[in-house]
């Protein structure tokens, strides 16, 4: 069954009233259970949660060390283009900005390539924008080629693609596909989204479905914070990556908590999430969820980031430029979104040894992909 | 002195290398807590490189390194990294980890009993971790493996000896060296699983994760000799308060 069946069954405002009615007792249930379901997220993520917040931090860090350890896992994203047929309200990338577009070419990507491996990357992400005739599969199986005799582990932030094409990319030596749902909410994801493929919501919403038919080994989940109420938003995140969990058992999970930051021609959040917030929902995540990874990006403050590192997350970025060529050819072209933290991949390794912690380059070897496409 | 193999160890604590804080701190705890066997992850060392961190951290006369497949997910993967592991790191060691479910990371039986049978037709030394299955455990030593590495409960959980009924029986039933891995979260857990004739126990998350590594790493060496000793000076039987009403009595009057 898709997760679209699961999902119809639900009601967004009745969720949404659901987690504002959580009292303080639901919290403390929520943190004394032993197995937490959905209704203890619910819970852990009300404005109820709130004044637990360290308590919640304290056993989300303790069920963190438990099962990553004492480590941060090290990637950098590498932007291939910027072409996009997509209309996003809140991108920088969006059809209607009137900017100049880019897609890398191979001697592009190998010097952006060069300057990422001498930062000390193993584990790079490639992100694009939705153009499907110039950066289609072709394309990233080429770019997949190119880069892969450079990095033990691959990942990919593009356009939703069809199952056999993920089958194609992942016996190229892709691992990894993050796919965030930007948001839940069937309607406003409308009015985000007026033109391109993009704008089917069910087409998206089933993504993960064909990444797991696909046998791709770790998918990542997320909504864009600020596009709706982030809690009822988070809330549906939490249930897709149960139901996945189930259907999709050998597959690894991560979840990302983006907030909207400012770009070109950008839009006001219709919510704002608040720092504390944020600290809130890591630890919700991480308390319902103990093996999910967390990841971080460039979009938060250094306070923030050095401070979230003992708390809960498992993967963070840092030296990272969100524009084709930004690491070398291109370093003024348009980026998708501003860099709050511009640290070096060196300084925040030294801001994670400092906190105790031991940044890992390397956690995936290309010898155990040899059966890449693995049945179903 | 156990033996595995070639090889005899002195110590019966093995030990794990991941979750630590650095690589100082790691090489540090593992010292001290006598280890001669380490297992090491292929995915997290690079063997193209010798100055990998790990590895220049693990190169010291006490350790013998023990290359782990996790990540592999089939036994096809598992035989491939294991080979590429016994070029790279020169040992025809190998611990098995086929778990194809990564949030639990079960052991996955069928493949691994696959996988087993072919790297021990290929000269490997296996010691394949495994749920507490003591049928399995028999069809493992059938397969050729030089040692079983049975749960105690799921991995990095710290729950401690949640099988104990059934390492019971493997230990009992078993011809090769039973390791209990996986789950040990305290000394006492290790010592008891000593206690029950355990030949090693594996050991990482609950030396890693400790506020100072050093001193749990010799808390487990202590508490594995403890159990050891205690397992071989024979442990008195519990002794149980007798029914107020004897069933045998009548046996008086015949």
């Amino acid at each position: 069954m898709s997760f679209v069946n699961i999902f119809e069954g639900y009601n967004w405002d009745d969720v949404k009233h659901s987690i504002y009615s959580k009292q303080a007792r639901d919290v403390e249930n929520a943190l004394n259970a032993q197995q937490r379901t959905l209704e203890d997220f619910k819970a852990l993520i009300s404005p109820a949660a709130l004044p637990y917040l360290e308590q919640m931090a304290q056993l989300s860090h303790r069920i963190t060390q438990k099962r990553f350890g004492k480590t941060i896992q090290m990637y950098i994203p590498m932007y291939l283009s910027n072409e996009c047929q997509n209309i996003c309200t809140y991108c920088g990338f969006s059809l209607t900005n009137k900017i100049p577009r880019k897609t890398l070419n191979d001697k592009e990507i190998l010097s952006e390539v060069a300057v990422i491996k001498k930062m000390g990357y193993d584990n790079i992400l490639l992100v694009s924008g939705e153009a499907h005739i110039t950066v289609g599969v072709d394309y990233f199986k080429h770019a997949i080629d190119l880069i892969r005799p450079h990095f033990s582990n691959i990942a990919m932030e593009v356009q939703p693609l069809d199952s056999d094409e993920y089958a194609e990319l992942a016996q190229a030596g892709l691992t990894t596909v993050l796919v965030y749902q930007e948001t839940y909410h069937k309607e406003e994801y409308k009015t985000h989204h007026p033109k391109g493929k993009k704008s089917i919501f069910n087409y998206r919403l089933e993504t993960p479905n064909r990444l797991g038919e696909a046998g791709i080994h770790k998918m990542g989940l997320g909504v864009l914070i600020g596009l709706e109420d982030w809690r009822t938003d988070s809330f549906f995140t939490a249930l897709h990556l149960n139901y996945l969990e189930r259907t999709y058992w050998k597959s690894k999970y991560s979840l990302s908590f983006p907030r909207l930051r400012p770009h070109a021609g950008g839009i006001v959040p219709k919510m704002e999430m608040s720092d504390s917030e944020l600290v809130q929902l890591i630890c919700a995540y991480r308390i319902f969820n103990e093996e999910v990874e967390l990841s971080l990006s460039t979009r938060e403050s250094e306070t923030l980031r050095n401070n979230l590192i003992k708390i809960g997350i498992t993967s963070i970025s840092a030296g990272s430029k969100t524009n084709p060529g930004g690491y070398t050819v291109a370093t003024e072209s348009l980026e998708q979104f501003e860099i709050n933290d511009e640290r070096t991949p060196q300084q925040i390794a030294e801001i994670i040894r400092q906190q105790g912690y031991e940044p890992v380059w390397k956690d995936w070897d290309r010898a155990l992909q040899s059966t890449s496409s693995i049945p179903v | 002195m156990l033996s595995i193999a070639d090889k005899i160890f002195s110590s019966r604590l093995f030990t794990g290398t991941g979750k630590f804080s650095s690589s100082a701190v790691m090489r540090d705890a593992l010292l001290a807590s006598g280890s001669e066997l380490v297992t090491v992850a292929l995915k997290r060392i690079d063997i193209h490189n010798a100055e990998d961190d790990i590895l220049q951290h693990l190169n010291h006369a006490q350790f013998n390194l023990l290359p782990n497949t996790s990540g592999a997910r089939n036994a096809k993967e598992a035989v491939f990294a294991a080979e590429l592991a016994r070029e790279a790191l020169e040992t025809n060691w190998l611990k098995l980890e086929i778990h194809p479910d990564p949030k639990y990371l079960m052991p996955d039986p069928i493949e691994t009993l696959k996988a087993t049978e072919e790297l021990a037709k290929k000269g490997f030394i296996v010691l394949p971790y495994i749920h507490a299955d003591p049928v399995l455990c028999k069809r493992l030593e059938d397969a050729g493996t030089a040692a079983v590495m049975p749960l105690g409960s799921t991995i990095g959980s710290n729950k401690g000896l949640k099988t104990i009924d059934f390492l019971q029986i493997i230990i009992e039933q078993s011809k090769v060296p039973v390791v209990v891995d996986a789950g040990i979260g305290a000394p006492s857990d290790a010592a008891w699983a000593m206690e029950i004739g355990a030949d090693a126990v594996l050991v990482n998350t609950a030396i890693a994760v400790s506020e100072n590594p050093v001193r749990m790493a010799m808390a487990f060496k202590m508490a594995v000799e403890a159990g050891r000793m205690a397992y071989e000076a024979k442990l008195a039987k519990a002794v149980h308060a007798e029914a107020s009403s004897p069933l045998t009595s009548f046996l008086n009057s015949l």
